[in-house]
């Protein structure tokens, strides 16, 4: 037998033995196994929770805690695409189950229910983590395990794991698009950088100096304020001091609410826009905290807007609500959520495998002309291509989209010379 | 940093951060007087302070949705009624775990802490089963929002002058309550002597009852008045919960002069910082100093004597 020195070409003997599999079905027609359906040996040979009608994935969100505010939207999400996936007819003829977990807004908790869904319930693949401190925290345990994990947040880049699908954008996508469309139609040549102090403002804002510093732009102020501040007057004088064109910011959270309150009870009325507001920390769910009155008049840079009209979205939006209530509103990350579980359903497809790793090698490439965005497709580098939009804050809580980039962005997780 | 400015607007913008100094003070004293009252009068450290506050602004959320649905011609005042509403639902709650819960650890301090702590949770809890875990927001009255302009600069934020008067208020009432009404020279006396003040025929347990209820009320109160500049959700209240520690025990936990003179040293201190450096430097210069002053005088800024 010939050793060869290449790394481990797929063996043609075990090509010809899955190809055999493949067609064990077709001969077993008195078997209540459907000609449709490939048979379990042959579509999961990692173990994985997968039976003849069955497929096992993971939820993994904070149901309580100070995240549960944001996480909800996403859950709902998860759980209305993997009902409308087994509507269809379910992936490779199995219908999905889901096994939901609570992280608690606690990191070493997310950790410890990741190594549960992937060890002891064998998840073919996890749908969940909000934050990035979550997703850091499960990192270890998806690579070491070797399980798939789709990540709805938009988030500050720098990573690119094998083990992760990013369906939501990385801080370049956000970010440059939305400082091009305020220099280009408002004119804006002064900015104020604000942000909550944790990494993803921070390199956010970076990225954001960066590209305004290149277009030779001036910045003429950063700041940031603990998760959970409060009082916002002092900075507020700061800013009326300094006269930026434009306001960049990136708070969240409770400090989100305190943060347009306040602007908007010092006199500045967003909806003149001198100075204007940018920020890419705002969708239509913090805004049911904020008040729509609070906040009309602020842009802010994302992919998603509920009162996108096309075809999926309304379909999209008409769903959600049948299922989640008329009430209810569905921002950027619920949406970004939602694409998790069919983008994990056409990379099984097109592998014709639960594998992980033949998941992974199927993953970029894919494309999804369903999703409520518009059209999205996977880099090799794991993140998404989308496109950016501008919404305009109206006072009933929604946002008026005033501008769509031509091209699908490319995800860019390690900007070179943003850095 | 103020060269390229003119003289005018550097006026406008100290007056400014004056002002907002004076709004940071207000907020810090209402938010720490209920507490200074529980834990400086009665020595109770009430973890479920914040969840107090937020039962208030809680309050002040469905009081809103009853005015704008049912009585819209008169939502221009429900404020008023959302904070006298607020004050007797947290009350109610108060003197309920006062009678439940607390009234069986006073001898055992560390257990209250241990205690409201699991109380916190299960309000925040609670909330999230009723309102949800999103914040909801709460519609003001027109006549509460924007500014009003003195000049083309100075801007003063109307709300903020409203929540510095409902402090003068509130602080005004405590005043004269704990000095001059009768319940105040009972829970005064009970605080001194506490055999010595049943042995001259005052009800303890129904003084403690009482402080603890309007400590609570007070924290309600403050919550609904959060309500204009700040998040209403189940966890909203940890947002408040350091600061009012932190005033409470700078000021020296037994006086109430010192509470407030405590909230105006640290909300100075903080809106001049903050002015000057960022936002995350600013409290944590703040924190050290504290830390420093507590070092030296571990008593706090007032103490009253008292026989052990």
């Amino acid at each position: 037998m010939k050793i060869s020195n290449t790394p481990r070409p797929p063996s043609k003997l075990r090509r010809r033995f899955v190809k055999g599999l493949v067609m064990l079905p077709a001969a077993m027609l008195l078997s209540n196994v459907t000609l449709a359906t490939p048979s379990t040996a042959d579509v999961n040979t990692t173990g994985l929770a997968v039976t003849d009608t069955t497929v096992k994935v993971g939820i993994l969100h904070s149901i309580t805690g100070t995240m549960a505010i944001s996480e909800t939207g996403s859950v709902q999400a998860e759980k209305l695409a993997i009902e409308q996936i087994n509507a269809m007819g379910g992936i490779l003829g199995r219908q999905i189950e889901y096994t939901q977990e609570d992280g608690a807004s606690d990191w070493p908790t997310f950790a410890e229910k990741s190594k549960k869904l992937l060890v002891k319930d064998k998840v073919a693949a996890v749908f969940g983590c909000w934050t990035s401190a979550s997703r850091k925290a499960v990192l270890p345990i998806f690579e070491q395990y070797n399980g798939m994990l789709y990540y709805p947040t938009f988030y500050e880049g720098l990573e690119q794991s094998p083990n992760v699908i990013y369906t939501g954008q990385e801080a370049t996508q956000q970010i440059i698009a939305g400082i091009d469309w305020v220099v280009k139609n408002k004119g804006a040549k002064k900015f104020f950088l604000l942000g909550s102090d944790y990494i993803w403002p921070r390199t956010s804002n970076k990225i954001a100096r960066k590209h305004i510093e290149k277009l030779g732009l001036k910045v003429v102020g950063e700041e940031y304020y603990p998760l959970g501040h409060t009082q916002f007057n002092s900075v507020i004088n700061k800013i009326k001091l300094k006269k930026p064109d434009v306001i960049y910011a990136i708070v969240v959270g409770g400090s989100n609410v305190a943060f347009y309150k306040q602007l908007k009870a010092a006199g500045i009325d967003m909806t003149k826009e001198k100075p204007l507001v940018l920020t890419i920390s705002v969708t239509e769910d913090e805004i049911l905290g904020i008040g729509g009155e609070n906040i009309v008049g602020a842009y802010a840079a994302m992919k998603y807007f509920q009162s996108l009209t096309n075809d999926n979205n309304e379909a999209f939006v008409k769903a959600f609500k049948k299922r989640w209530g008329d009430d209810i509103v569905i921002g950027d990350v619920t949406q970004a959520a939602y694409l998790g579980p069919w983008l994990w359903k056409a990379a099984v497809e097109k592998a014709g495998s639960f594998d992980i790793d033949k998941i992974r090698k199927a993953s970029p490439g894919i494309e999804l002309t369903t999703a409520p965005e518009g059209y999205v497709r996977i880099h090799p580098n794991h993140h998404l291509w989308s496109k950016t939009r501008i919404g305009h804050a109206r006072s009933d809580g929604q946002y008026d989209i005033v501008f769509e980039t031509d091209e699908l962005i490319e995800p860019d997780p390690f900007p070179k010379g943003y850095q | 940093m103020f060269a390229e400015y003119s003289m005018t607007e550097l006026t406008s913008i100290f007056a400014m951060q004056g002002f907002a100094g004076l709004l940071l003070f207000s907020v810090f004293v209402l938010m720490a007087l209920g507490l200074a009252i529980i834990f400086g009068q009665m020595g109770v450290i009430n973890m479920a302070h914040g969840e107090f506050m937020i039962l208030g602004a809680y309050v002040t959320y469905l009081t809103s949705l009853f005015f704008s649905n049912y009585l819209p011609s008169l939502f221009s005042g429900y404020f008023f009624v959302a904070m006298i509403l607020a004050f007797i639902a947290t009350f109610t709650l108060g003197a309920f775990v006062e009678w439940a819960m607390i009234r069986h650890l006073y001898k055992r301090p560390l257990d209250t802490l241990l205690a409201t702590w699991g109380l916190s949770l299960i309000l925040q809890q609670t909330y999230r089963t009723v309102f949800g875990a999103r914040e909801v927001g709460v519609t003001l009255p027109d006549w509460l929002m924007g500014s009003y302009a003195i000049t083309d600069l100075i801007e003063i934020p109307i709300n903020g002058i409203f929540v510095m008067i409902l402090t003068l208020f509130i602080t005004l009432c405590v005043y004269l309550l704990m000095q001059k009404s009768k319940l105040g020279k009972q829970t005064r006396a009970v605080v001194q002597n506490r055999a010595m003040a049943g042995a001259v025929g005052i009800n303890t347990e129904k003084v403690d009852r009482y402080t603890f209820g309007i400590g609570c009320g007070i924290a309600g109160v403050a919550g609904s008045a959060f309500t204009m500049i700040g998040s209403t959700g189940p966890t909203s209240g940890q947002l408040y919960i350091v600061d009012t520690f932190l005033v409470v025990v700078f000021g020296g936990a037994s006086n109430l002069l010192g509470t407030v003179a405590a909230a105006f040293t640290i909300s100075q201190a903080q809106s001049t910082m903050e002015f000057f450096l960022s936002g995350s430097s600013a409290k944590v210069l703040t924190l050290l100093a504290v830390v420093i002053i507590l070092m030296l005088r571990p008593q706090g800024l007032f103490t009253l004597k008292i026989r052990r």
